[in-house]
């Protein structure tokens, strides 16, 4: 990868082990321009917030590169913290603090910090400054870790999974707030388990699988690469070559395993109309029919699976595989 | 969400880059106002060195205490001023790093400009203040009630005294690393605190204790520091032994600081 002054973050082989020899990050490789908005999926453990806690320095990655703004973030902290904001994945501010208390601490120890009264109103905790931590709901708590991450206006915003626990009119607001923020030309970096997040807010994402990253790109390149389904049970009697031509169709791909066809198609109305005028035609019923529009979720769901057929195979081949489709 | 982000931003003159004092301050007053919270550890901090230290007089009444060269006022007041750093600071600040890691606000605290010593010393400024004002007031009290005479060497009652608080700190950072949870602290806190009861001469002068028994009582941390400040108020201490005080100290701060490298974590263990 080479080095570019406008990757405002810029990984290489990335990897990281714990303590226990379990290996939570297996060679990430990611670069984030500035002004971007970068989203990183990915199930329950697949290394989304070990990898971004390298990211913001907290740990020394067990191998690899990270730069953020040019610089190492873990021996070079001080050079990168005052221009990073960074929310955690659980709060991590004192429970017998009140919410005013709380961001005043921060303002202290913010470069260029807004006024706090400005932070709470911009998450809507103006009217609970008084409360304490303690007391806040989960939502609350989550809009007060929001604030305290944009507080000193960063040049990269660090958000793990910054609407966990929000209703929809909280996430909808942090949504505003975060696009806003990228408007100004802060760089960030979310992790979501929301596709709708991701689809709503990225500008590129990338999908991580047990440490991996199993697709990256543009959310429409990512759903490009996984195109629509359609697949049914052959009727009794029938063979593949019975079918309408599958070129005509539209079909790019084709796959038959005992009696079941799968079909992968970009023009998924085409297909499917063929298929069923045929079968009309035909007077047969295509049973376990089942038609899949490409979507984000559609992509994660088949790279989960993918993985899961295949464990052990590396993210380079699950790629190539997508690549070839 | 009310609010723009540029609403009155940029005109504001809040852009300052923050430095390492003006970054303590915040995290100190955040700290006084918690401590200030926690009636408990209030309570312990004001009243644990008052009642250990009516409990060192009475065993020193009863003593000859001349026979060591020492008065009531020189025995107690280095007694008094230790379980300060013991009872007050040190006990205080186990529960305070251990309570602040639980619920992450170590970890939220290291994603900030502030390095990790920084952190470590800004959460400890709350209980320093509170161990210095009960010092001063102790040392009043002292002073006056016991009776006692001015100390005949100053520097090395300070010496005493500025060694035995950073110890304190040092050493609650390198026992928070061995504790689990805030309830775990009465238990990891236990050896510190006995070992320096009962073998550093705050109930009793060290030279009472047989000669090997005091030898090695010398050793643990704070006796070097009761020494320092015994001692230096009763003139009976020399330069020589002085030092080796010091480096006693020196040998357990270096300690402290190689267990927390190794052992400290910043985030609770799961």
């Amino acid at each position: 990868m080479t080095t570019n002054a406008e990757l405002v973050i810029d990984v290489e082989g990335l990897r990281r082990t714990y303590a226990g020899g379990f290996e939570a990050v297996r060679s990430v490789s990611l670069s984030v321009a500035r002004g971007e908005l970068f989203a990183l999926l990915g199930t329950n453990g697949a290394g989304k917030t070990s990898t971004l806690e390298l990211l913001e320095g907290l740990a020394a990655p067990t191998a690899g590169r990270v730069r953020v703004l040019g610089h190492d973030p873990y021996t070079q902290r001080s050079q990168v913290r005052p221009r990073v904001g960074v929310m955690l994945q659980e709060g991590g501010f004192p429970s017998q603090l009140t919410v005013l208390e709380t961001a005043r601490m921060w303002a202290g120890c913010t470069s260029g910090a807004r006024p706090v009264e400005e932070a709470l109103e911009l998450v809507g905790l103006g009217g609970r400054r008084a409360v304490r931590v303690l007391q806040l709901s989960g939502g609350e708590r989550r809009r007060l870790d929001l604030a305290m991450a944009v507080l000193g206006r960063p040049e990269v915003l660090f958000l793990d999974e910054p609407t966990t626990g929000l209703d929809a009119e909280g996430r909808h607001a942090t949504w505003e707030l975060v696009r806003e923020m990228r408007d100004e030309g802060t760089t960030v970096l979310l992790t979501t388990h929301y596709l709708e997040e991701a689809e709503e807010l990225a500008d590129r994402l990338a999908i991580m699988h047990e440490g991996r990253i199993a697709a990256e790109g543009r959310v429409d390149d990512v759903v490009a690469a996984h195109p629509s389904q359609i697949s049914f049970e052959l009727p009794p009697g029938y063979h593949l070559g019975d079918l309408p031509p599958l070129g005509t169709l539209g079909v790019t791909e084709h796959h038959l395993s005992g009696r079941t066809v799968k079909l992968s198609t970009q023009q998924l109305q085409r297909a499917a109309t063929g298929l069923l005028v045929w079968a009309d035609g035909a007077g047969v019923e295509l049973r376990g029919l089942d038609v899949r529009s490409a979507s984000l979720e559609e992509a994660f769901l088949y790279i989960a699976r993918e993985a899961k057929e295949s464990t052990g195979t590396t993210a380079n081949t699950t790629r190539d595989e997508v690549a070839a489709r | 969400m009310s609010g723009t982000l540029t609403q009155g931003a940029r005109t504001t003159a809040t852009g300052a880059r923050t430095t390492t004092a003006g970054r303590m301050k915040a995290m100190a007053r955040a700290e006084l106002i918690l401590l200030g919270r926690h009636k408990a550890g209030l309570v312990t901090i004001l009243v644990m060195p008052l009642i250990l230290t009516f409990a060192s007089l009475s065993v020193a009444k009863g003593m000859d205490l001349e026979q060591y060269g020492l008065s009531l006022g020189t025995m107690l007041i280095p007694t008094a001023l230790t379980y300060v750093m013991i009872g007050s600071i040190y006990t205080t600040l186990v529960g305070t790093y251990v309570t602040r890691r639980e619920e992450l606000v170590l970890k939220r605290l290291r994603t900030g400009e502030q390095g990790d010593m920084e952190i470590l010393a800004g959460t400890s400024i709350a209980a320093l203040v509170a161990g210095l004002v009960q010092s001063v007031l102790l040392l009043v009290a002292g002073v006056v009630l016991l009776d006692a005479e001015m100390p005949s060497h100053v520097l090395f009652v300070a010496v005493g005294i500025a060694l035995g608080i950073a110890l304190a700190v040092l050493l609650a950072v390198a026992t928070t690393a061995f504790t689990k949870s805030v309830e775990g602290a009465q238990l990891t806190i236990a050896p510190v605190m006995f070992l320096s009861m009962f073998g550093s001469g705050l109930f009793f002068p060290l030279e009472a204790l047989p000669d090997t028994a005091a030898t090695i009582c010398e050793l643990l941390p704070f006796s070097p520091v009761v020494e320092l400040m015994r001692g230096g108020w009763s003139g009976g201490l020399t330069w020589t032994g002085a030092m080796g005080d010091v480096a006693v100290v020196a040998a357990w701060t270096v300690l402290s600081v190689y267990t927390a490298k190794k052992r400290f974590h910043w985030e609770p263990r799961r």
